[in-house]
């Protein structure tokens, strides 16, 4: 393949994985936004909806587009209630110290992950996706009679692919509609700002703090759902998508949702296209050490501001 | 007797009783608590940072793996023998947290966590990256014919045991020297309130940036000895799990105690060895560890026995 159609295909890879990730990262930025809680056990949230999305698809003998509906409804509420209990029985007996709450979320992780291993085994698991038609992609050349279109061999994607860029942008907006049209979104907003001034307002904190927890889990967990036909289900996927989220949280600047979408995109497409070029390796040591420079450099990241 | 008195005679103490125990113990027990002893002297670096300076580090796996590195690829590629091979390892890890103390130290607090995983995690892909010489996951390993200093053999269970223990309580006796000297007390200042250490007129970031130093270059000298005894050299033990081990040993041991380190990392190894005896999942133990001790018993064994007993526990 020629050059040109070679970086359509990457970047429709890499569009892919920017949607998963903006799921992902925007669970982990609310939480951080809202709580300031940083939670490594994110990755799990995400490992915990496509292992349960697996345990639904094979539960259903129908055809699999019941299975994967089924899923992206149970998967993200049940991560969900993890992440509530988890929010309930650790985080808050924490008073959300930071530096206790990532020891204790590092625990957590351990034993989300060990747990899915002895109960989903080591295998890692397809899901069938509800439909998966191949698309070919045309490519305009210049040729002796001006330009003509044509299909080269290899440059297609898949129906479903379009339907997780699709479903994600979906999901992102109506999240921002929610956080910025609705009451929750309204009272999220407000403990964000200022906790004790959200508590003397009658706020129930607390309360927001569970919900705000459960929503930042079920988040990576939708995002697994979709992404779990093109990739398998394993206890141990959760490292990566942690690592890149993080990345993108921080390059976004902490706490900032539209900065978290913003690099998101970013890092999701030059995931996607260095990988494809270059090594997958090589894409996540740039990202990271980025990262890293960032964080010393400038804290408040792309779009959050000066700490206050 | 004085409190220093007391704390020469424990820490004199422990290492008689280490040294007793490899002629009563079994094979298998004395092979273990060489490893342990090798891995306690890892969290013993790793507590002068989080114990005494009071700097969470998530990534102290990087240096513990520029240890083994440096000695590993100097034997390997270099054809060192190990004593220069050992300070190179020392050196590659001293000068990483040369680098990892300028850079991480202008953050405080959460970003301090972040960054350090963030370059601890760089540093293991860089590692798979050079697969080439680095062998990634799946290492590469030290033959025997190499791991010989002064016409001891380090692969026999006996001298690779004393070799642990002289590894183990050169860092016990300087890091429990340096906490009774002024430099030492700063650190801990630094940790109690940073703001009015700064303001009595220290140089906290030296203060700090020196913590890191030493705290690197003992878990880079932890890696290459790892390395040298064992006769093994890999990209695990520079993956995020290695750099919560210490944490945890460090949290069960009592954090900011001088024998925290070895008593958490003797309970952590037999409890996980003990796990794996049924089950694969062993990191389950660890997990709920970590989550137990940071709800219950935030000042770890030794801290509890500390504020109970012994308030004179350096």
């Amino acid at each position: 393949m020629e050059f040109g159609p070679h970086l359509l295909l990457a970047t429709l890879e890499g569009a892919v994985g920017a949607a998963v990730l903006a799921l992902t990262a925007l669970g982990l930025s609310l939480v951080f936004g809202v709580m300031r809680v940083v939670n490594v056990a994110h990755g799990e949230f995400y490992m915990l909806g496509a292992v349960v999305a697996w345990f639904v698809a094979s539960a259903m003998s129908a055809h699999p587009a019941f299975g994967f509906m089924a899923a992206v409804l149970i998967a993200p509420a049940m991560a969900g209630l993890v992440a509530i209990l988890a929010d309930r029985l650790v985080l808050k007996r924490l008073h959300y110290d930071p530096e206790a709450t990532i020891v204790a979320t590092i625990g957590i992780l351990y034993i989300m992950q060990q747990t899915a291993l002895m109960t989903f085994g080591p295998e890692a698991r397809p899901v069938a996706p509800p439909f998966n038609t191949r698309i070919p992609l045309p490519w305009l050349e210049y040729g002796e009679n001006g330009f003509n279109l044509f299909y080269p061999w290899g440059l297609s994607t898949t129906s479903y692919k379009l339907f997780v860029i699709a479903a994600a942008a979906v999901i992102l907006v109506s999240f921002a509609l929610f956080l910025s049209r609705s009451r929750f979104g309204l009272i999220m907003r407000a403990t964000q700002l200022d906790r004790e001034t959200a508590l003397t307002f009658g706020i129930p904190v607390e309360r927001v703090y569970s919900l705000v927890f459960g929503l930042g889990a079920a988040l990576a967990a939708f995002a697994a759902v979709l992404i779990v036909p093109i990739q398998q289900a394993h206890y141990l996927m959760g490292a990566d998508p942690l690592l890149l989220s993080f990345i993108v949280v921080i390059i976004g600047g902490l706490g900032s949702l539209r900065g978290t979408v913003v690099a998101a995109l970013l890092i999701g497409m030059s995931d996607g296209i260095i990988s494809v070029f270059f090594s997958p390796t090589l894409a996540k040591i740039l990202a990271t050490l980025l990262v890293a420079l960032v964080l010393v450099f400038r804290p408040q990241g792309l779009y959050g501001k000066k700490r206050a | 007797m004085s409190p220093s008195a007391r704390s020469f005679l424990l820490h004199l103490g422990v290492i008689a009783g280490l040294f007793v125990l490899c002629f009563t113990l079994s094979d298998y027990h004395q092979g273990n608590l060489a490893r342990i002893m090798v891995l306690a002297t890892y969290a013993i670096g790793y507590n002068v940072l989080f114990g005494y300076t009071g700097l969470l580090s998530l990534g102290h796996a990087m240096f513990f793996a520029a240890g083994m590195y440096g000695l590993g690829l100097a034997m390997q590629y270099g054809g060192m023998s190990p004593v220069p091979a050992f300070a190179v390892g020392i050196l590659t890890a001293a000068v990483l947290s040369v680098v990892v103390g300028v850079l991480a130290l202008r953050t405080i607090g959460v970003a301090f966590m972040i960054v350090t995983l963030m370059f601890a995690q760089s540093v293991f892909l860089i590692i798979l990256y050079f697969g080439t010489w680095t062998r990634g996951d799946e290492g590469f390993v030290i033959p025997q014919a190499a791991r010989q200093v002064l016409g001891m053999d380090l692969t026999d269970p006996l001298i690779r045991y004393l070799a642990a223990l002289l590894l183990f309580s050169s860092a016990l006796l300087i890091t429990a020297r340096m906490m009774q000297v002024r430099f030492g007390r700063v650190l801990i200042a630094v940790r109690e309130n940073e703001e009015r250490t700064q303001m009595l007129g220290y140089d906290v970031f030296r203060h700090k940036f020196l913590a890191v130093l030493i705290s690197g270059s003992i878990s880079g000298a932890a890696g290459a000895a790892y390395g040298l005894l064992f006769g093994y050299v890999g990209a695990t033990f520079a993956s995020v799990q290695y750099s919560i081990f210490p944490l945890l040993w460090v949290l069960l041991g009592g954090a900011g105690t001088t024998i925290g380190p070895l008593v958490g990392a003797v309970f952590m190894f037999y409890l996980i060895d003990y796990s794996s005896g049924f089950t694969n999942a062993y990191m389950l133990i660890a997990g709920l560890a970590l989550v137990l001790l940071v709800l219950f018993a935030r000042a770890g064994i030794m801290g509890e026995v500390r504020r109970r007993w012994a308030p004179w526990l350096p």
